[in-house]
């Protein structure tokens, strides 16, 4: 019995953050926020791929690595550490894993060849299968998608969408087919890319198996959930480090801030909340690919659980920075704002907690 | 990642079972009803409680790996098998052993610190249930600063001479000993002036007074000691070693107070009272609100559980870091535990107010009670706010509160 991540995982996400904190350290991240210099954010990106991520999920036969999802999630957890400003978890795992679960043998051929070898980048936009907001929609009749769908993932560099329909049907389209129009929407946070895309009449790739029912795109979510977790676990970790250093270090009434305690227990209490999420991280990647009959139920959980102790403890870790906590100087907000975007992607912890619970009635 | 326990661990899970099975329903013919739910089944074979704990260590189910001279099992320790067993027990609901500060905490100590004739002497009755003790730690003014104690102990002669109190000792007017924390040697400093002495509680001059909890049951004690008189040999470790002694046991309750495979029980128990209850005629399962709180704190416990697996990993494959996972078991576990009984009541409503033995009591009042009780667990075995400055200090390397001279 063993409970914990493997050698070669945790290898995989040290050379991850390492490469992270040597390539997009937060000089670099502030460039790219401010949208000064588009390069930066593609040789990042480029480095990104150079350590295998693309192929990650994959099976070999289409030229991936064929790894286990917690491989997946010590990935997200590295990039939440780093508010790592690259594409991941919809091109690399949501994509994947809806087609692996939901394509035809032809369409797992053509498209999981081009992802593991970055032939083609897809964004994900699932959206109206989970919770539709401002009324969008998208119908597809006769080979043809029109409507429209927000908060796409990854939209602005995709060569690809991924979209769903409020059935959970989900459909593979070109990013440059005619009637295809991107709209940029700007999040708190300058990390990641969101876009709404509206479709007049552009042909799609319906999934096959994603017509039949609705357990193709409902598993790519449930990966897709996972990895938020993970990478707000990455990043309320880097938040509690970085306020237990500066309680340390910060020096009023001539001691430490660590030293009273009302700042050293806001710290108990944010390592506290947080150190049952890496286990319940862990376990819920590892019962979504070994144990079938708990996977939604975990990978809802995770989601919902650690988005709750994130939004704690982005607050706390920056109360306990005082002021500085608050300002750009310090740039503790990029890691609060990618928590806060995390919780509300793919479902807000309600919506998924009553998932939750109607998986096991 | 392998959650597998391996064939060999698959063959004692069925053994176990099959024990299980044999001993559904069991009930003690000296049993009392127990509102934390460990009292036996009806229908079964009867037997007194200290027949039950000589049939659990004979089959190897209890104290398992205490060796045989000491009147345990004399197996390997084996925190796979012990898992089982307690898992086996508590889904079929068959009684496990007796508990009680003298099996969890004083046994370990004695394994650890105590002479040869110390463990002769004690080990065996105590385990069997034949010797009850009491831990005399906390005073009146002595609590979070445990360390402060000032019951005195004096060497006369060949016999120590206790005088002074202790309060909050649980099970004290059953307990035939008391391993009691006293201090021996005044000139030392604070830590180093304490001894672990074990005290007869039928020696003249010791007096014990209930004290009703909140609970309205007379959960602990006060103990006063005068001219209390016990052999010079009643001692654990070196004089001024009592500090050290208790610590090494200290850690121990603070685990095991709050497990949360039996905080999911209750998760699953509420599930079933939501599910039946209803207001307004609609099953209470199915308003949002509440509905959403049993689903919050499902995942709290579920994120417990895993951490659970992760902590039971770590001690079978050392070299694995989880000092800071081990130190705040005691803390998340009795709140979450205090806060799953709450919401259950808020679920009731003004049915859950109802306690003691009155008509509409939903699980024999046991979620008013253990609600209750767990605030009890809080506040005892070092406050959630002693809890976090260990969390703090010891885990994260923050700096001390700075001392006040001769404090």
């Amino acid at each position: 019995m063993y409970f914990g991540l493997s050698e070669e995982q945790s290898f995989f996400k040290d050379n991850v953050k390492k490469y992270l904190e040597d390539n997009a350290s937060l000089d670099q991240i502030r460039k790219i926020a401010a949208n000064d210099e588009t390069s930066i954010g593609k040789e990042i990106h480029q480095g990104f791929l150079n350590l295998g991520v693309n192929g990650l999920l994959i099976p070999e036969e289409f030229g991936g690595l064929d790894l286990d999802l917690l491989f997946a999630a010590v990935v997200s957890e590295s990039l939440g550490a780093c508010v790592g400003p690259v594409p991941y978890i919809a091109p690399y795992v949501m994509a994947p894993s809806a087609i692996m679960a939901g394509g035809s043998p032809t369409q797992k051929e053509n498209y999981l060849t081009k992802i593991a070898s970055n032939e083609i980048l897809v964004g994900v936009g699932f959206s109206e299968f989970i919770g539709s907001r401002n009324d969008a929609g998208l119908t597809f009749t006769d080979g043809v998608l029109k409507g429209r769908t927000m908060f796409v993932m990854d939209a602005q560099v995709a060569t690809h969408f991924l979209l769903a329909d409020k059935l959970g049907q989900m459909f593979m389209l070109d990013a440059k087919a005619p009637g295809v129009e991107i709209i940029n929407l700007t999040t708190v946070d300058k990390t990641r890319q969101y876009a709404e895309i509206i479709c007049k009449d552009v042909p799609a790739d319906l999934l096959e198996l994603s017509s039949l029912s609705t357990d193709p795109i409902s598993r790519s979510i449930d990966a897709g959930r996972i990895m938020l977790a993970a990478d707000t676990l990455g990043a309320s970790q880097a938040m509690i480090d970085q306020a237990v250093d500066y309680a340390k270090e910060r020096k009023q009434f001539g001691r430490a801030i660590g030293s009273f305690q009302a700042v050293k227990h806001m710290c108990a209490e944010m390592v506290s909340d947080l150190e049952p999420c890496y286990a319940l991280v862990w376990h819920a990647a590892h019962c979504h690919d070994s144990s079938p009959d708990e996977a939604k139920l975990m990978a809802c959980h995770a989601k919902a659980h650690v988005s709750e102790m994130g939004k704690g403890i982005a607050k706390k870790a920056t109360e306990v920075h005082g002021g500085m906590g608050f300002t750009d100087l310090l740039g503790l907000h990029y890691w609060f704002k990618r928590i806060g975007v995390n919780r509300q992607m793919l479902g807000s912890p309600e919506l998924v907690r009553e998932e939750a619970m109607q998986s096991q009635l | 990642m392998d959650l597998e326990y391996g064939p060999e661990y698959q063959d004692f899970t069925k053994e176990v079972q099959s024990f299980c099975q044999k001993y559904k329903g069991l009930s003690f013919t000296d049993g009392s009803k127990n509102l934390l739910g460990s009292s036996g089944g009806s229908g079964g074979s009867e037997m007194s409680r200290s027949e039950w704990q000589k049939t659990l260590i004979e089959s190897g189910y209890f104290a398992r790996s205490v060796p045989k001279e000491y009147g345990g099992y004399g197996g390997e320790a084996d925190i796979l098998k012990s898992r089982i067993i307690a898992a086996e027990f508590s889904k079929s609901k068959t009684p496990g052993p007796m508990g009680g500060q003298g099996i969890d905490m004083l046994v370990p100590t004695l394994l650890e610190m105590g002479t040869e004739e110390q463990k002769q002497a004690y080990i065996k009755p105590t385990l069997h249930g034949e010797m009850i003790w009491c831990q005399g730690y906390s005073e009146p003014n002595a609590g979070s600063d445990l360390a402060s104690l000032q019951t005195k102990g004096e060497l006369v002669g060949d016999e120590w001479v206790i005088n002074g109190q202790k309060i909050w000792t649980s099970t004290a007017q059953y307990s035939q000993m008391c391993f009691c924390l006293v201090r021996t040697e005044p000139d030392a400093s604070k830590h180093a002036g304490i001894s672990y002495l074990l005290i007869p509680m039928d020696s003249p001059g010791i007096e014990i007074r209930p004290l009703v909890d909140m609970t309205l049951k007379p959960g602990f004690n006060e103990v006063f000691f005068t001219d209390v008189k016990i052999p010079e040999g009643n001692i654990i470790g070196k004089r001024g070693e009592g500090w050290a002694v208790a610590n090494a046991t200290l850690g121990h309750e603070r685990g095991s107070l709050a497990p949360p495979d039996a905080t999911m029980n209750r998760v699953n128990m509420l599930i079933h009272l939501m599910k039946k209850e209803t207001l307004d005629g609609r099953p209470l399962i199915e308003h949002p609100i509440y509905r959403d709180r049993l689903m919050q704190i499902q995942g709290k416990v579920l994120a417990q559980q895993s951490h659970a697996l992760r902590l039971l990993s770590a001690k079978l494959n050392p070299g694995t870091d989880v000092k800071i996972g081990k130190m705040i078991q005691k803390l998340t576990g009795t709140e979450l535990r205090h806060e799953l009984e709450g919401l259950a009541i808020d679920v009731m409503g003004e049915i859950g107010t109802l306690y003691e033995d009155s008509p509409h009591l939903k699980n024999d009042g046991t979620w008013q009670f253990i609600y209750m009780y767990f605030l009890g667990l809080i506040i005892g075995g070092g406050t959630s706010q002693i809890q976090k400055n260990i969390i703090a200090e010891r885990g994260l390397g923050m700096p001390k509160e700075p001392k006040i001279q001769g404090a």
